[in-house]
């Protein structure tokens, strides 16, 4: 996914907070019920890598680019997912 | 023999295409028992074999986490089909697949429908069939629906797997790693005792699905009392997995089926890399149509075109249908007449049967025009952009990105309106754009305000009726605020919606949707419809011999008692109440019906009108006709679209309480600024 191999700080963030453009790994799903199942049968589970595509106008909802297509979140929504820089568990190549 | 078979697959994978090539024109639609979801049945023969299909709602997995989900999760576990087909994007196999996978391991024998082959070679996609197949142990059969492409060999191959192997394959297993496994085989033994959960799950499936929390095992867990036992099983061994993985079991489950998942496409698709780079034309597109200077401009203009073609193109057609039904009633009027049957047979087919039958077709033009309007946007995956671009605002409002679209068409007419929540997922956006659509001030209510307002606002005659829709949309906009945070508190809004690329949209199957809409319109709303113009021909046309609408005639008596009940709004007559009362025909119908009433026809009734009203009693008066129930043709698009009767009488009370609320307001509220 042309996704740079740069550990800049190795914090996780939420979704929401990436700019467009932006890539990351996914770390984790937080909260529970109805929406955490639905994010992850969605295909974001820990370990894909995943890009932030664009953002609507009033910033939310965001959509994300992973497992070769888009997605579209509301900030509510993304702000459950957390992710780290691409490429800090490893370079080498990815989660698995 | 014959054979039942569920057809399943993600939105946007040309589920409907392969379901309308398989089946052809034997079709039929209905609704999943109990609830609004429509459920499509067809029949193709193949080599002596018959074959229903039942399409199962389009989903992305088998979590349950939405009414549809839950629909196809249940169909499957509990009626057991022969077999299922699965409608994969051959150009997106790896999200395809999850839900393959997902029916694999409740031991659902499945056929592969590897569908847009042509799309997927386009953008260099390869895909090794044979691989496929091997490596999931299912047939695999490459398919183009939308050209009939790859159909033949899909029938042959479901008819042959039917008759190999009717019994449910039990032996696909996923494996889910060191770390789980003893998890499961720890649920598998002490469920392998017992009996099963759920009828035909195996005891493996049943224990994977258990640690993921799968909402139906959960519950059958509970029914059977073994929830407390496996829970504490599970609560051993699950505490320890989860440190070491650093989440929850349920994602870690879930995180494996991907993983599978995720190998068996690298296994099977080549990409070709040099295509991949390049920018494509979906992603071109949605720079300009999502960006955030021109997102929202454009799917103003879009909307708006929409809703002026609905009616531009539907308005000279129901006028036609119109003419047709009323000459074609007086002809039959006179006819009867002629034929020496009693007048009031002759006043019941003209004015309740054939007027009733015409007011239900009337609708069809602008319902079938919307439609195919509406299947435009979904087919070519606009749709989903426009709820993208308006979910902020709309979401503000307690509702869904895609309620804009109802909202806005409720200002043409309210039933294909209604009719249009359908592209609404969640029960509760639907529920609560179908409640506040009403408020929408539909077009069969501006003569009502035109009339008034030229009669009573002189000057501000334009004011007056442009106040009247703001008013309209403030207070839909005010109900759905309280409906979302009162009765539909808790009840989880999502968008989680997937921006496919954008396509040509089919011709066909644009109009075919355009007229499946309008025809279930006919069939379904239509008795309803037609029931209710009798009821109300019947109480203004008895006790027989009264003049029709008459202060003598059961709805005038109605009338003169309920006209104190409206006296605190400023139009405490009988006439003002039959005025409402066959408002719910139609709304302009009030115009002539005080016409009638005043015995002054329409012309008469600048002179007749001031006698009755105040500007303030006339203002009272217009907000009620905007905010009582709806016509009868919207009330039965609602209570086909919800389902309910109890939903639908709470509608009408809401929507009437709040309109004689609102005339009492302002009536009230303008005397006390000295206004009346």
């Amino acid at each position: 996914m042309g996704l740079t191999c740069s550990c800049s700080g190795g914090n996780e963030r939420v979704l929401s907070a990436l700019e467009i453009g932006e890539g990351g790994v996914v770390s984790k799903i937080a909260g529970d019920g109805s929406l955490k199942r639905r994010i992850l049968e969605m295909g974001l589970v820990p370990g894909t890598e995943i890009r932030v595509e664009r953002k609507a106008p009033f910033n939310d909802p965001v959509s994300v680019w992973f497992r070769g297509y888009e997605l579209s979140l509301r900030v509510d929504e993304a702000n459950a997912v957390l992710v780290r820089p691409a490429g800090c568990a490893g370079c080498s190549g990815g989660s698995r | 023999m014959s054979w039942t078979i569920a057809l399943a697959g993600n939105p946007n994978t040309g589920k409907t295409s392969l379901f309308n090539a398989l089946t052809g024109s034997n079709q039929h639609v209905g609704n999943w028992p109990g609830v609004t979801v429509e459920r499509k049945e067809g029949r193709f023969r193949s080599s002596g074999d018959e074959v229903t299909v039942v399409d199962l709602p389009g989903i992305y997995s088998l979590g349950a986490a939405s009414l549809d989900e839950e629909i196809a999760a249940d169909y499957l576990l509990r009626n057991r089909p022969d077999l299922a087909v699965v409608v994969a994007d051959a150009s997106n196999l790896e999200r395809s697949l999850y839900l393959a996978v997902q029916m694999l391991e409740i031991g659902t024998p499945l056929v592969l429908a590897l569908n847009m082959m042509d799309m997927a070679a386009e953008r260099g996609i390869m895909i090794d069939v044979e691989r496929l197949s091997a490596l999931l142990g299912i047939p695999v059969v490459p398919t183009v629906a939308r050209k009939k492409e790859g159909i033949e060999e899909l029938k042959e191959r479901i008819t042959r797997s039917l008759r190999e192997n009717s019994a449910p394959s039990l032996s696909f297993a996923l494996p889910y790693g060191e770390r789980l496994n003893p998890l499961f085989e720890a649920l598998e033994t002490f469920l392998g005792e017992r009996q099963e959960l759920i009828p035909g799950l195996s005891a493996r499936s049943a224990a994977v699905k258990f640690v993921e929390g799968d909402v139906a095992v959960l519950a059958a867990a509970e029914s059977s009392g073994v929830r407390n036992s496996m829970d504490e099983l599970l609560a051993e061994k699950g505490r320890k997995v989860e440190e070491e993985l650093g989440y929850d079991l349920q994602t870690a489950v879930i995180e494996r089926r991907w993983g599978f998942v995720s190998g068996v496409t690298a296994e099977s698709v080549q990409r070709d890399l040099s295509l991949k780079a390049r920018l494509t034309l979906s992603d071109r597109i949605d720079r300009v149509v999502t960006s955030r200077s021109l997102g929202l401009p454009l799917f103003f203009l879009v909307t708006w075109a929409i809703f002026r073609m609905t009616y531009a193109l539907g308005d000279p057609l129901v006028e036609l249908l119109e003419g047709v039904f009323e000459s074609f009633g007086e002809w039959t009027g006179e006819f009867f007449a002629g034929a020496g049957f009693s007048e009031i047979v002759s006043s019941f087919v003209q004015d309740g049967l054939i007027g009733g039958v015409g007011s239900v077709v009337v609708f069809f033009p602008h319902i079938f025009i919307l439609f195919a309007f509406i299947a435009l946007l979904e087919d070519s995956g606009y749709m989903a952009r426009g709820a993208f671009v308006m979910d902020r605002v709309m979401h503000l409002m307690g509702l869904h990105g895609k309620s804009f679209i109802p909202m806005l068409m409720g200002f043409g007419c309210n039933v294909p309106s209604m009719m249009a929540t359908r592209i609404l997922e969640q029960p509760r956006d639907r529920m609560i754009t179908l409640l506040v659509l009403p408020f929408m001030s539909c077009s069969a209510r501006l003569p009502v305000f035109v009339l008034f307002s030229g009669i009573f606002f002189g000057s501000y005659a334009g004011t007056a009726v442009f106040s009247l829709y703001v008013l309209g949309i403030v207070v839909a906009v005010l109900a759905a605020k309280v409906l979302g945070s009162t009765l539909f508190k808790g009840e989880s809004s999502q968008l989680v919606m997937e921006l496919p690329p954008y396509h040509v949209p089919s011709l066909s199957m644009v109009l075919r949707h355009a007229w499946e809409r309008g025809f279930l319109f006919l069939q379904k709303a239509g008795t309803f419809i037609l029931l209710s113009v009798i009821a109300v021909w019947v109480l203004a046309s008895f006790p027989w011999g009264v003049e029709y609408g008459s202060s003598e005639s059961i709805v005038g008596r109605i009338g003169q008692i309920l006209a104190p009940v409206f006296a605190p709004a400023g139009f405490g007559f009988w006439q003002a109440a039959v005025a409402l009362f066959f408002g719910f025909l139609a709304k302009e119908v009030v115009v002539g019906t005080l016409g009638a009433l005043l015995g002054a026809g329409e012309a008469g009734l600048a002179a007749a009108l001031p006698g009755l009203f105040t500007p303030l009693s006339a203002y009272a008066f217009l907000v009620m006709t905007l905010l009582y129930v709806p016509c009868v043709a919207a009330v039965a698009a609602f209570r086909r679209e919800t389902g309910s009767w109890a939903w639908t009488f709470f509608m009408i009370a809401y929507t009437t309480l709040i309109g004689y609320g609102g005339a009492v307001l302002v009536y009230q509220g303008g005397r006390m600024l000295g206004l009346g």
